[in-house]
């Protein structure tokens, strides 16, 4: 029997021949990352190590994105702590607002994360990498101490569920929809302690932006990752933007799965998922006529250039309802300035949308657009749970870009047509 | 280890944000996340918290971010091991790392209520429902598991590796 693409990259980076499922492995680690909120643990746990530098300064990103720019003092001093350490020990790839964007989106943009790596993050939606033929896992913030102490880690080797997308999707069927689709069926654990592996024939009609937008809700299935081969597209992507040398890996053709799902993207429709989990998932239409007094696109699931310009076909010539928000946040200031290139920047402001400073933002319920009790958001974000965007009788329902800005015309939950009917 | 206290019961898939809101992830001070542990889940919750008492939970407990901040927050507020059907993958290895001992266990959730009095024996996952008189059984941890908790978790395991003879004690 052969492995599979997680296999294979796992079995390559313990130095071994060939791992099995269920198996313990300490594998070499390509690239590791922290953000505002976990790195400060993570910096304690390493001084506790005792080590006078990081395995690699050159492998080591800090990415201030989640209370940054600073909402208050007590986020700008957790802020200082990643500054402090980044020039204590020569971090390479510290950036600073202005610089810095959502850690993966950014780093994947720059060319930091790379076929057939071993990429880990102090970050659940690290698996975000795995669109690029990757095995990249969200960690805490002691094993990525020990990460950046040691560029190694323990893992134990997940079996791996296979998700076939035969034919092309539908129109106004994005990324977003085909995952949403997968975690509905399988349950938030459906995958737990596995790796989801997206396939078929249906990615080809897909841009990266929308096969990173898979990979990132693996976790929301429980999945240790998510990933896909790297494929055409992905090599015309990766290869001119990557920094390091990299040997993309593939499945073997008699790879043995855990199980196989098959879907035929033409019969996928755009869906939510409904208060309180991003297991709830149903048509949009189910869900339509729902209030809405904001509506968020942005984050590492949907705030990418596609998503923007998704939002902006929608939303050309339209305003935003006048009971209803519209935060509109890139992902990266690169992404930032190519809206503004492409002119839709001012398709959001001629909506009477907000536009924010690259930042997680509201996704987490810290700053930026905080709902108040009883308030309803339609997010493109990834996660819908209590409290999450706010008070703990706030309700999110999860959608794609193009749900998000026909409910922000609407002032109410809305399939895209609506509106441009 | 036996523990013995108080079984406060919480369901399926209780998330990060229901265990420490991200509002919150302004600090690392472990007092600090621990007034708000379970903020939003149940909001009296973290002060009925006594030292040495047991939570038990079902299904995919810890399911979400891998804000570690949630198992530290959970053992600052006094909680002395975790018993849940099932875990997610980031808690779980996060609890081991710093030090909050968790069991799995298939029953117990069905047949405890909050208020009971619960005993645990970490060691041969025999758990025991004084309340109700009723005796489970934990699975036993994986093999790693006992390395890592033997080493005093994965930065002293790794404080051995790189630097033997330092970390003896
Ligand atoms: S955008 Fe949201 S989900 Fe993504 S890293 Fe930031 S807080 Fe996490």
């Amino acid at each position: 029997m052969g492995m599979t693409l997680t296999e294979k990259i796992l079995a390559a980076h313990a130095g071994v021949e060939r791992v099995r499922p269920g198996e313990l492995i300490e594998a070499r680690v390509d690239f590791c990352f922290a953000n505002d909120i976990t790195a400060p643990l993570a910096f304690r746990e390493f001084e506790r190590i005792g080590l006078p530098a990081v395995f690699d300064r050159e492998r080591v990103a800090l990415v201030p994105d989640h209370y940054a720019p600073s909402k208050d003092i007590a986020s700008a001093e957790q802020c200082r702590s990643v500054r402090e350490f980044a020039h204590r020990y020569g971090i390479v790839h510290y950036y600073e607002i202005g610089r810095a964007g959502i850690g993966h989106v950014m780093l994947a943009e720059m060319g930091l994360a790379l076929p057939g790596e071993v990429f880990v993050g102090a970050d659940s939606h690290t698996c975000t990498h795995g669109a690029l033929g990757a095995f990249s896992t969200g960690v805490g913030s002691s094993d990525l101490a020990a990460v950046m102490a040691t560029g190694r880690l323990w893992f134990r080797v997940p079996e791996t569920l296979r998700f076939v997308f035969r034919g092309q999707p539908a129109p106004w069927v994005t990324g977003k929809d085909l995952i949403l689709q997968v975690i509905g069926d399988i349950g938030v654990d459906g995958a737990r302690y596995r790796a989801m592996e997206f396939a078929g024939e249906a990615l080809r009609h897909l841009s990266m932006d929308e096969r990173f937008t898979m990979t990132n809700m693996a976790i929301e299935a429980g999945a240790k990752n998510g990933i896909m081969e790297p494929d055409a597209t992905v090599l015309d992507w990766v290869t001119p933007r990557a920094q390091r040398r990299f040997e993309p890996v593939f499945a073997d053709p008699d790879a043995e799965y855990a199980a196989v799902y098959e879907y035929c993207a033409d019969e996928l429709e755009p869906l939510v998922a409904v208060p309180s989990s991003p297991g709830i998932v149903v048509p949009v239409n189910f869900a339509a006529g729902v209030p809405v007094d904001q509506c968020f696109i942005g984050t590492c699931t949907n705030g990418r250039i596609e998503d923007l310009r998704v939002a902006a076909r929608v939303l050309a010539g339209r305003t935003v309802h006048p009971r209803t928000r519209l935060l509109v946040i890139p992902a990266t200031p690169a992404i930032y300035r190519q809206a503004m290139e492409e002119d839709l920047i001012r398709v959001f402001l001629d909506a009477g949308a907000v536009i924010g400073a690259p930042t997680c933002g509201p996704c987490i319920g810290g700053h930026m657009g905080v709902l108040a009790s009883g308030e309803v958001c339609v997010s493109t974000s990834s996660r819908n749970f209590i409290g999450r965007m706010g008070h703990r009788d706030s309700r999110v329902y999860l959608s794609g870009p193009a749900v998000a800005a026909a409910t922000a015309v609407m002032g109410r939950v809305a399939h895209p047509e609506e509106v441009l009917s | 280890m036996i523990f013995v206290g108080t079984a406060w019961k919480v369901g399926d898939h209780v998330d990060t944000d229901a265990i420490i809101p991200a509002r919150h992830l302004v600090t690392t001070d472990p007092e600090a996340l621990a007034r708000h542990c379970f903020e939003d889940l149940d909001p009296g919750l973290a002060a009925r918290i006594q030292p040495g008492d047991i939570l038990v939970a079902g299904e995919n407990f810890g399911q979400g971010s891998s804000r570690e901040h949630a198992p530290i927050a959970i053992k600052a507020a006094g909680i002395a091991c975790v018993v849940a059907r099932s875990y997610a993958r980031i808690f779980y290895r996060n609890a081991f790392n710093i030090g909050l001992p968790l069991l799995e266990c298939a029953d117990l959730h069905d047949a405890t209520e909050s208020g009971d009095r619960i005993s645990v024996d970490n060691e041969t996952g025999r758990i025991v429902n004084e309340t109700r008189g009723t005796t489970h059984t934990a699975a036993p941890l994986p093999e790693f598991m006992r390395t890592l908790i033997a080493a005093g978790g994965i930065i002293e395991y790794v404080r051995r590796q790189v630097a033997p003879g330092r970390g003896g004690a």
